[in-house]
């Protein structure tokens, strides 16, 4: 039988093989017809789809060339290789660049002449390359040469997968084009190819799948089907929508974790091991808002933008200094508090590289015009890359402006070896009740608090935050506590 | 003598328009696949209104370009740009441009081994790499870059550096200057005063060099200088040579008139319009996919991820309140990460598992110091009891971080 004609070639091949019958039953319980399954190292197939075939005959019949290292003028005889474009084993078309070498100055690129597969690279990278000497060995498919063998295959089957003589032309492709046609069970022979003598691109495959409507479906045979539908002949029939055939060539990427993220998962690791509670409120800035617009100018005039961190900051460290565990530390076993004397106040940062930590050294100390200038600083280093590690160690409490790019309520994560950090929400116009009870514009943020739940309790956060809010809502009241 | 007519610039890339990757279209066939960059000539051909006499009068000999931007990145896009997308049969460019303070490596070189990275971080001073091969060197607005574009076969150097020689001399006939055989220009046989690399590709070619007319060279060779010590590696290193401006030489030796004198050289020698057409390389309508190229040169990826594989090894000393110790440190580093590390500090100064978690925590980051901060400090958040420790540990961090 033709079958074992094939499968006589396919031992040839440096594969396994071993052959299943596998007889399928349609639902009558009538024999259809008997289907070899046969299997090699790693897939199964069926004969109605040839295409490990088609990879065994290209792999088989393919030639290999030695494409030599071409001159590169001005009489050069020797180069260096300085990096290679591909591996041993990759798939290459025409034009691809292959690697890189250099001498005397100049980089060349060099670039395929063939399409095939990488079989062999003759020199390592910093290796003196020889100009006429080979460089690398390619796998040609060898259209040219080898009819015979192929066109012995295909008379077997009805499918046109294979190299095919169809209008006296070849259908040539790349194997990576015929993959794509393979797994979506187009046959290479439908295709126009648009590429140099004919050649069928990706392109083409995708254009031809675009076209396709429904024909992928393959149709049962007649006998089968009872239709329920044909009974009620009254009802029109609506076409049922068929979905076109999506090609989806993305695949899942998977890399390291390193730097920036890498100390994230450290940090946050650690984070875990501390009982957080959280405590949530919001805030009127109606009377900051107004304050800062007239600062603003002021501040800009000696060189500072005035944002609204450094009224946070300060109002901050006025509370610390009202309730100082949360500006303290346990260590490992929560055996003893360190209250911390400096408030270093951190703020988060979100950088291209990923979340940075940089804290403003000593609140308690400045005044809000200073805090301003440190932020400004730190920002400016922080968008440059070149904060130092001064400035991110030794922060004792945490502020997360998360509001800036947006959101209400948040659940912030405590750096350790801090106890507590605070996420601010955007700033919005809302409606509220005044004394009056009047409804008015008001600015409101919301805050959200979390902290270590092993020795701050939520009656003394809530006190803080009612602290904090109350030089915030009324920033006049900060004077009070200028020194 | 200098028009601004980017309408006129892109017609005459049209008819020679021709994309590296042309997989040929078969002519008979209705449905043309025609691959990106043939596109986008045919929508300048909408985008033009060009009188037929500046066709003709470009469809001699060559184009001469300048940029009108300072950015190295936008410049060195434009020249990878022109390299992979026009057809020079026939048609060689010239192209000027002058940058900002930066300093541009060879492709294949080590940035540690040649320049001094925190110095140019504190100055403004860019990094960049190029694509072509060659030595380091030092761009400011007084220095004037030359990029000769041909086809490969045309591809000559020494041609090039003629030009240039030739074209000095028809400003100040008695200057000294010499082509060497490593392609470089000497003032007075031994200062330098240009430098040369190239780049070949499968159809086309570009040399480039340098010209320095009134550089700072105080700053030239402060940041050329590398304080990395104990760096091995293969990548091609700088031959240093002593440098001069052409302006102490002689007044008149302005960029402005260097390149005027340039440009009319080159005009005479390729036969073409001397007049030199300005180009803006961000626009996109004029080279199209230019800025994402740009983007791609400013990536860490390219500029440091790209050195070849090199190892460190050195010995810092640790001075501390207390006591005087050394410490060496070997790593390797391949494609900008840290392949291996190895940190041999004195016996019981550090507990061995702090230094094994440090060596750990900086296998596979990148080798850069706002990095090696970052991962420093989430380390160190483990460790903040023991005063002594701390401060030792800080100190063993910022000693490691100078190495990077």
């Amino acid at each position: 039988m033709a079958a074992a004609r094939v499968l006589r070639g396919w031992s040839r091949s440096t594969r396994h093989l071993s052959c299943v019958h596998h007889i399928q039953m349609c639902s009558r319980g009538h024999v259809v017809k008997p289907k070899y399954t046969c299997l090699f190292g790693y897939s199964s197939f069926k004969f109605s789809h040839p295409h490990r075939l088609l990879r065994t005959s290209s792999t088989v019949n393919g030639q290999i060339l030695q494409f030599k290292l071409s001159d590169i003028g001005e009489g050069i005889t020797e180069v260096t290789v300085k990096e290679w474009y591909v591996k041993e084993g990759d798939t290459v078309s025409q034009f691809d660049s292959i690697c890189e070498v250099q001498s005397d100055k100049a980089s060349v690129t060099i670039t395929s002449r063939y399409d095939g597969i990488i079989r062999k690279l003759y020199y390592d990278v910093d290796e003196i390359a020889l100009v006429g000497k080979p460089l690398i060995d390619i796998e040609t498919e060898a259209l040219k040469d080898s009819e015979e063998d192929v066109v012995e295959t295909p008379a077997v089957f009805h499918d046109e997968h294979t190299h095919q003589e169809i209008k006296g032309h070849k259908t040539l492709a790349t194997p990576a084009v015929r993959r794509l046609a393979m797994e979506n069970n187009i046959k290479l022979s439908e295709v126009v190819g648009t590429g140099k003598d004919s050649r069928i691109l990706k392109e083409d495959i995708l254009n031809y799948l675009a076209k396709q409507t429904g024909a992928i479906l393959p149709p049962s045979p007649k006998s089968e089907i009872i239709p329920p539908l044909l009974k009620s002949e009254t009802t029109q029939s609506i076409p049922v929508p068929v979905l076109k055939p999506k090609v989806f060539t993305g695949k899942d990427r998977t890399e390291p974790i390193t730097g920036f993220e890498k100390a994230m998962v450290k940090t946050m690791t650690m984070a875990m091991k501390i009982p957080h509670f959280g405590y949530s409120d919001e805030v009127d800035l109606t009377q900051l808002v107004k304050l800062r617009e007239e600062l603003k100018p002021i501040a800009l005039a000696r060189g500072i933008k005035l944002s609204f961190m450094p009224f946070f900051l300060k109002a901050a460290s006025l509370g610390l200094l009202q309730f100082p565990i949360l500006n303290a530390s346990v260590d490992e076993n929560c055996q003893n508090i360190t209250y911390k004397a400096s408030h270093n106040i951190g703020i988060a940062m979100d950088t291209e590289q990923g979340l940075i930590v940089p804290n403003v050294k000593n609140v308690q100390l400045c005044s809000v015009f200073e805090i301003a200038i440190e932020l400004n600083r730190l920002q400016k280093l922080g968008s440059a890359k070149q904060l130092r590690t001064v400035d991110i160690t030794g922060g004792t409490f945490t502020l997360s402006n998360i509001g800036s790019i947006g959101g209400t309520y948040a659940k912030p994560v405590i750096l350790p070896p801090e106890v507590a950090i605070g996420a601010l929400g955007a700033i919005k116009a809302l409606p509220r009740f005044n004394e009056k009870g009047e409804v008015i514009k008001a600015q409101i943020m919301n805050v959200s608090w979390s902290a270590d739940h092993r020795i701050i309790d939520g009656a003394t956060v809530a006190r803080f935050s009612n602290v904090w809010k109350s030089f915030l809502e009324n920033p006049a009241s900060m004077l009070l506590e200028l020194k | 003598m200098r028009k601004k007519l980017p309408g006129l610039c892109t017609i005459s890339l049209l008819p020679h328009c021709t994309p590296r990757r042309w997989q040929g279209v078969s002519t008979g066939s209705n449905s043309m696949l025609i691959p990106f960059s043939m596109k986008n000539c045919f929508q300048l051909l909408y985008i033009l209104k060009v009188p037929t006499a500046g066709l003709k009068n470009t469809a001699k000999g060559g184009l001469i370009l300048q940029s009108t931007s300072n950015n190295i990145y936008q410049n060195l896009a434009v020249e990878d740009w022109i390299h992979d997308h026009m057809n020079l049969e026939g048609k060689p460019i010239l192209f000027l441009w002058r940058n900002s303070p930066t300093v541009v490596i060879g492709r294949h070189q080590n940035p540690w081994q040649e320049c001094n990275i925190n110095l140019m971080r504190e100055r403004g001073i860019k990094l960049a790499r190029r694509r072509s091969g060659g030595g380091t060197v030092y761009h400011d607005m007084g220095n004037i870059n030359l990029t000769f574009f041909t086809t490969k076969t045309k591809y000559n150097r020494m041609e090039n550096l003629k030009l240039v020689i030739r074209a000095l001399k028809a400003v100040q006939p008695q200057l000294d200057v010499q082509a060497t055989d490593r392609f470089d220009l000497l003032l007075e046989g031994q200062f330098k005063i240009s430098g040369t690399a190239s780049k070949i590709g499968r159809t086309a070619a570009y040399h480039h060099c340098t010209l320095l007319c009134n550089t700072d060279w105080i700053s030239l060779s402060s940041v050329l200088k590398s304080p990395y010590q104990g760096i091995k590696s293969n990548a091609t290193p700088s031959v240093p040579s002593l440098v001069k401006n052409l302006l102490e030489n002689d007044d008149t030796l302005t960029c402005e008139v260097l390149m005027e004198s340039i440009a009319a050289e080159y005009a005479a020698y390729h036969q073409t319009d001397s007049n030199i057409i300005l180009i803006n390389p961000t626009d996109e309508t004029v080279f199209p996919g230019i800025n994402k190229q740009a983007e791609e040169l400013q990536t860490w990826e390219w500029i440091y991820g790209k050195t070849p594989k090199f190892s460190v090894n050195t010995s810092l000393n640790l001075l501390s309140e207390h006591s005087y110790s050394e410490m060496k440190i070997h790593v390797d580093v391949k494609n900008g990460r840290v392949e291996d590390c190895n940190i041999d500090a004195p016996d019981h100064w550090l507990p061995q598992e702090m230094l094994d978690k440090l060596r750990t925590r900086f296998v596979g980051s990148k080798f850069c110091q706002c990095e090696a901060t970052v991962l420093i400090n989430a380390l160190l958040r483990t460790y903040p009891k023991d005063h002594e420790l701390y401060s030792k540990w800080h100190l063993l961090c910022e000693k490691v971080k100078t190495i990077m």
